[in-house]
């Protein structure tokens, strides 16, 4: 069971109260785009074996969609922050190194 | 204009906790900044309540200013004449941004009343949202969900908490609310 804190309402919701969102932080490739781009944009999706950066709704709640870091293999939680951030906040990167010593935010896609 | 009836007529269970379907109530939900004056002095002043903070709920008798999100608020009153009062909050509102729709009839009220600990339980045997008296102290509001649907909880004291469904699913929850205080022991907080 994966309970996440709603950065907005502070209510630790239940996995049962919110809805999934998939991988947080993806660029919209838009009609100017390459067709490679707009295929990655579209389909192509981080699948990692640890820290993954996901979004979430407050679906059950006050309705509020957020970011959340966790950990794919133990479902530990590393943090959560709104939704109007276009990459994970210092604090929530501090928290993952501080955990998972030598692990660095990989960028692009 | 046609009389409002609720969607069970006023059913009531008689268990370990009792469940009564209250009468309808006006509702109306009131998007917009909660820190700005004006809105704030206009769900104040039709409901005679002051403004609650997060995951909290002010009531007295039929009247009360839910917080439903941080944008968000539900004004409740008793169900009449609610033309004039949506004009009032209309009137009050006018020049702020904001969004205000009348939304009584979108759902029920249950009044769930018991003994604390069995009230408490009987409800956590239905939802995910923790309701020790230190989580869900009186005066506590939580939107949280009821087994398949959503569903919002309001600790009105310490024997009585109101369940706020929508319409659609009210026999379904006081069908659920019904058979959770049933059986097995009701101790445990």
């Amino acid at each position: 069971m994966l309970i996440l804190t709603c950065p907005y309402c502070g209510v630790a919701a239940d996995e049962t109260e919110l809805a999934p969102g998939g991988e947080a932080h993806l660029t919209r490739a838009g009609v100017e785009s390459s067709d490679e781009d707009f295929e990655a944009y579209l389909f192509q999706r981080k699948n990692p074996k640890g820290v993954h950066f996901e979004r979430w709704r407050h679906a059950n709640g006050c309705g509020k969609w957020f970011h959340a870091a966790r950990c794919t293999v133990t479902n530990e939680v590393f943090g959560t922050y709104p939704a109007q951030t276009l990459e994970p906040p210092k604090e929530i990167l501090d928290e993952i190194v501080a955990r998972r010593p030598g692990w660095t935010l990989e960028t692009g896609p | 204009m046609s009389e409002p009836v609720s969607a069970l007529g006023g059913a009531v269970f008689d268990g370990a906790v009792k469940v009564t379907e209250l009468p309808p109530r006006a509702m109306f939900s009131l998007k917009g900044d909660l820190a700005s004056k004006k809105i704030v002095k206009a769900a104040t002043g039709l409901t005679g309540v002051d403004l609650p903070g997060p995951n909290s709920a002010n009531g007295a008798g039929e009247n009360g200013i839910l917080w439903m999100a941080p944008d968000e608020i539900l004004l409740m009153g008793p169900r009449t004449d609610q033309a004039t009062a949506a004009a009032r909050l209309e009137k009050a509102l006018a020049g702020t941004h904001h969004l205000l729709a009348d939304v009584s009839d979108a759902r029920s009220v249950f009044l769930v009343e018991g003994e604390g600990s069995a009230l408490r339980e009987a409800l956590a045997r239905l939802t995910p949202a923790d309701l020790h008296p230190e989580a869900f102290p009186v005066g506590a509001f939580r939107r949280t969900r009821l087994a398949q649907v959503p569903a919002a909880l309001w600790m009105r004291d310490g024997s009585a908490v109101e369940v706020l469904v929508f319409r659609s699913v009210a026999a379904y929850v006081f069908g659920l609310l019904g058979h959770a205080a049933a059986g097995g022991s009701l101790s445990h907080f």
